[in-house]
């Protein structure tokens, strides 16, 4: 068989090539739901984090987050997804609102420490100039810290983002048709596993790039402005 | 009625004591000079006016009201020390400006931020921002900045963004204007023109506290002059008492060496 026809049977037969497209899909909705779920988990445990640290106080609260980043970053995300398809919501149906909520949990752990990271790299002097002006303690987090703090994380949370883009292709593990899955099925139906799997290989690499692309260019940006 | 009164402070730092039993107290529209050699105590009694760190012991007394005692405030929350450090405004070493923001928004930020609890604040939002704004540009104004005022931090000297810290801590129009030696991080030119700042602040009968490394500035300046020396109070007077009669033994040596 030649390549043309290698490439036929592969990706127009049967309209295969909307296994990918498809996969495709709910990849990119997975990835950007947990984005903004992980984030929105991350900043949070981060501050309680970061206030215990800094003064003690939240006790409860840093404990069950300590609890919380330990479990989340001490096993494997493919574990997590089962358990949570098979065990924890076993009743649910909708596998990508499932995978949503793993990846976003998941994320949000490792975001946690990259946000940790940056509120406390931010100058001391920060706080107690807030302070000293009559700022209370989330003003002082909402306008002078975060903002710094994220600047700083930027390029390591945009590598997160990166990573969690990839981790989204064991969704096939609760048959959740991601792009990888969409790839696999190809193979299964053609025996042929060069095309699709080199196809699915190539889209993720392009979107990867983007990212960073885009990575670069907000981090230029914010650089502006800014020692 | 003194404009502060200063009773016993005392401040330990893990069982090493920094402030030992300081009192003293201070006019309204006067200078006070804080001077001795590092390690002495000078920063850390004015963080602790500022409430950056909370005494042990002592009172804290400004136009008669008592905004500390350690004997009866140990139960104050952050709410209670945010509302008493309003009195104070402090101007630190290292300046501490808000890198994000512009000179102008650096000055007007905390003013808008408590205009949010007046209770007019829903029905006269702009005007209040614009009042705010326009005060805070008149304030950069008096400091030398008017050309200066949406730039960056990162865009202006040392000496101007010491003079936007000064205008910061001067918007919230504070009963006593605490610098935490404001020129040690700057060169001989630029203490200049932050110190011509401050002069000008004391003809206008700002009531100020200094802590500060330059003695001739001091003498100059202040109408009272502190000498602290290993946590206490080692010589206290007018700036002549203190610079040209010396009673103490360590202030005579601290001025041979200087």
């Amino acid at each position: 068989m030649t390549f043309s026809e290698k490439f036929h049977q592969n990706f127009i037969q049967d309209g295969r090539w909307t296994y990918l497209t498809d996969g495709l899909k709910s990849t990119i909705i997975i990835t950007i739901f947990a984005v903004i779920l992980g984030t929105l988990i991350g900043m949070l445990v981060a501050i309680v984090c970061s206030t215990y640290a800094k003064n003690g106080k939240l006790k409860v609260l840093n404990y069950i987050c300590q609890i919380y980043l330990t479990v989340f970053r001490g096993t494997p995300v493919m574990v997590q997804l089962l358990i949570m398809f098979y065990v924890i919501m076993a009743s649910s149906t909708n596998k990508l609102f499932v995978a949503i909520l793993t990846f976003g949990i998941n994320s949000g752990a490792y975001v946690a420490e990259i946000m940790r990271s940056g509120i406390m790299s931010i100058d001391n002097g920060q706080f107690e100039a807030g302070r000293s002006l009559g700022f209370n303690y989330v003003q002082t987090m909402r306008f002078i810290i975060i903002p710094q703090a994220f600047k700083n994380v930027l390029p390591a949370l945009m590598n997160e983002f990166i990573t969690l883009l990839k981790e989204t292709s064991v969704c096939g593990y609760i048959g959740l048709m991601d792009l990888t899955k969409g790839g696999d099925i190809i193979r299964s139906r053609t025996y042929e596993a060069f095309l699709p799997l080199m196809a699915v290989a190539i889209i993720y690499l392009i979107m990867v790039c983007g990212l960073s692309a885009v990575a670069k260019m907000v981090e230029r940006r914010l650089r502006i402005g800014e020692n | 009625m003194p404009i502060l009164e200063v009773k016993n402070i005392s401040k330990q730092f893990d069982n090493t004591p920094v402030l030992k039993d300081i009192s003293f107290t201070m006019e309204k529209g006067t200078v006070l000079s804080i001077i001795g050699s590092s390690g002495g105590g000078k920063t850390t009694l004015l963080r602790c006016l500022n409430f950056l760190e909370i005494p042990d012991k002592g009172k804290i007394i400004v136009n008669g009201e008592e905004l500390f005692d350690g004997e009866k405030n140990k139960t104050f929350t952050d709410n209670d020390f945010r509302l008493r450090r309003l009195h104070f405004g402090l101007v630190f070493q290292s300046f501490n400006l808000f890198p994000q923001y512009t000179a102008l928004e650096n000055v007007a930020l905390a003013g808008k931020l408590l205009a949010k609890e007046r209770p007019d604040f829903k029905t006269n939002k702009d005007a209040i921002y614009a009042e705010i704004d326009e005060s805070a540009r008149e304030l950069l104004t008096t400091m030398g900045l008017k050309e200066r005022m949406n730039h960056y931090p990162h865009q202006l000297s040392g000496g101007q963004q010491q003079r936007v810290a000064i205008a910061r801590a001067l918007a919230l129009k504070p009963d006593i204007l605490c610098f935490d030696e404001p020129t040690s991080a700057l060169d001989p030119e630029l203490t200049g023109e932050v110190l011509k700042v401050i002069k000008e602040l004391a003809n206008n009968k700002y009531t100020m506290i200094i802590v500060t490394h330059e003695m001739s500035f001091a003498k100059e300046v202040s109408d009272q002059v502190i000498f602290m020396d290993q946590g206490i109070i080692a010589e206290c007077g007018t700036p002549e008492d203190v610079f040209d009669n010396p009673k103490n033994e360590r202030t005579k040596k601290f001025f041979t060496n200087y």
